[in-house]
């Protein structure tokens, strides 16, 4: 196979539209790790609960649209009450117990799945109006693939206009810099923690819904991602959303170069990329030194 | 009278933890149903045993020690099935094998702390599963490693064959109670004392002088020569290595029974083994969705019973003793 630029083009767009998806995820670790300093272990079962909502919703409805709304809603509203009556509890008990917990949770998820929608997993379409290439001048690209991107774009910039630009993003950074300042200028903290971890399983579910057209659907489906999903935080920095965007694009590339060159090392790759990064930086390319404390 | 007697009974136990440990394990296998499902409990005792060594005494939660059971298990497995070694000599290659994995990891992830600490080692555990999941030729990829046979042996003018699972049984014993011995040594040793005051206060521990980084290395490479024995075993038992020992997943399992057992405890890993594995096999009789039951039981401990089963009897016992 001979290599040309237009077709190091084509596998550069597809690496950025898989780095889109973990991108998502990495962003909605990173939101509740840096508010909470909750590693939600769950976070591939989130994803995957809102692939087989997203499905469901497709079929239930017949607009992809729709369900693509709905979805974040859903697996949002789950994330709530996971954050209300299970990992509330723990707080202050030490930094491992919300992990343990949500590391219990995913098991949970995992059977919740195969007994709502069978252990095989579901058939998933792109829907009609994304089917088909686009010309870029440098050959075809699934439309598809072009949306995963443009939808990545729009999450990360409506995040952006609520952490930066609303008043209730000051009180989410504000609380994520001094919880305790928060409380004492009377804040209720408790409450914008809860709300975090429903935007952080919102966006997992919705990355889940958005990747189910590009990969098969099965309760296991969560649990390589939540690995890769940390390969990429700890790239980008725990903690650290623009990290968690940088990073998960370069992870994207960097897994669909190899799959070029050396397609056996594909899956291996982002983890040596991983190693590498610890080894020269081990806070992350933008995390801050000191932050694991 | 009595309290003293309770006393001197507790402390006798306390001291002779492991021979109380042996002794147990020895009349175990009279209690379970069936065999098989003893020497699953007695491996993963010792592979909990070896996660509890970094969990429950220095503090650190590793989602990585699957990579040390796993490459215990091909190891061993490779030396005899693609070798022809004995039996003995490839339980001692995948053990070795094990703790320089354990060596590799462990130097990458000691230099990050906390939460970065466990995902980090699950990262690089992932990369030993992928390495190995592609290295087909050696390790069966996919559908894992076949026809490791353990021939009968003449000893003593007794002969042992790997058939008879009460004489797996005893065999793997001997080789869980040495490595149970090793642990309550380096327990019972100074080095011992600077782990648990790695825990309690890293910084203070390093300014007493203590080399944080280097005894943090030390016990996790410990930690993955125990685990690393108990792959090597359970190649032995099962006669076959799954690719799953490498998963994530497994390793995941190590900290459910540790927990539900109790982290910190001598005893409590293989407490956290029985439950665990007891409870599997049990459920799954009754329904597919045994995660579901395992997992919640789980969440329920990590709110309710963070001391774990064998955790909270302890304490219990301690306070009615002290009385």
């Amino acid at each position: 196979m001979e290599i040309t630029p237009s077709l190091l083009a084509m596998q550069l767009m597809t690496g950025v539209a898989l780095g889109a998806i973990y991108a998502l995820l990495a962003l909605g670790l990173s939101l509740i790790f840096g508010m909470l300093t909750v590693v939600n272990f769950a976070h591939g079962a989130f994803f995957m609960v809102g692939a087989f909502i997203g499905l469901y919703f497709l079929g239930l409805t017949g607009n992809f649209w729709f369900s693509l709304v709905l979805t974040p809603l859903v697996v949002g509203a789950i994330g709530l009450v996971v954050e209300r009556f299970l990992v509330r509890p723990l707080y202050g008990r030490g930094i491992d117990y919300p992990l343990l917990l949500t590391f219990g949770l995913s098991w949970v998820l995992i059977e919740a799945m195969r007994v709502l929608f069978g252990v095989e997993g579901l058939p998933s379409s792109t829907p009609p109006i994304l089917r088909g290439a686009i010309d870029l001048g440098f050959g075809y690209f699934p439309k598809y693939r072009l949306f995963l991107i443009f939808a990545t774009a729009v999450v990360v910039f409506a995040l952006w206009l609520f952490l930066e630009k609303t008043r209730y993003g000051l009180i989410v950074r504000a609380g994520s810099r001094d919880g305790e300042i928060c409380k004492v200028l009377g804040v209720d903290i408790a409450r914008v923690w809860l709300v975090v971890f429903g935007i952080g399983t919102a966006i997992a579910g919705l990355s889940g819904a958005l990747a189910a057209p590009t990969r098969a659907v099965n309760p296991e489906m969560g649990v390589h991602v939540l690995a890769e999903s940390f390969v990429v935080t700890v790239v980008g920095g725990m903690g650290s959303l623009p990290g968690a965007v940088v990073a998960g694009l370069l992870v994207g590339v960097v897994f669909s170069m190899t799959s070029l060159f050396a397609p056996a090392y594909a899956e291996l790759s982002i983890f040596v990329l991983m190693a590498l990064v610890l080894l020269v930086r081990p806070q992350g390319l933008f995390g801050k030194a000191g932050l694991m404390g | 009278m009595k309290a003293k007697l309770l006393h001197g009974g507790f402390e006798l136990v306390r001291r002779h933890r492991v021979l109380a440990v042996v002794l147990f394990l020895l009349v175990f296998p009279l209690l379970m149903p069936y065999k098989a499902l003893a020497i699953n409990i007695l491996i993963f005792g010792l592979f909990a045993v070896g996660f509890n060594l970094l969990f429950g005494y220095t503090g650190l939660l590793s989602f990585g020690h699957a990579a040390f059971l796993g490459v215990g298990s091909y190891l061993t497995g490779i030396s005899m099935v693609h070798f022809a070694l004995p039996w003995g000599l490839a339980l001692l290659i995948g053990v070795v094998a094990a703790g320089l994995v354990g060596l590799v990891i462990g130097y990458l992830a000691i230099r990050t702390r906390g939460i970065y600490f466990s995902m980090v080692t699950l990262a690089l555990a992932q990369i030993v599963y992928y390495a190995f999941y592609k290295a087909e030729q050696w390790t069966g990829g996919e559908n894992g490693l076949r026809g490791i046979q353990v021939p009968a042996m003449e000893l003593f003018g007794h002969r042992f064959d790997f058939i008879d699972p009460t004489t797996k049984y005893y065999v793997i014993l001997v080789f869980v109670a040495l490595a149970l011995w090793l642990v309550s040594r380096v327990l019972a040793s100074p080095f011992g004392a600077v782990i648990e005051a790695v825990r309690e206060n890293e910084k203070r521990a390093a300014a007493c002088g203590y080399d944080v980084a280097r005894t943090k290395l030390l016990v996790f490479v410990i930690s993955a020569l125990i685990c690393g024995l108990a792959g090597s075993l359970r190649a032995l038992h099962l006669s076959v290595v799954p690719i799953e020992s490498l998963h994530y997943l497994l390793s995941g399992q190590a900290v459910m029974m540790c927990l539900l057992g109790g982290m910190g405890t001598f005893f409590g890993p293989f407490v956290g083994a029985a439950v665990f594995l007891t409870l599997e096999d049990v459920v799954t009789t009754i329904t597919r969705n045994w995660m579901a039951v395992v997992g919640g039981v789980f969440m329920a401990c990590v709110l309710f019973f963070p001391a774990g089963l064998w955790g909270t009897l302890v304490k219990r016992a301690e306070r009615v003793v002290r009385l």
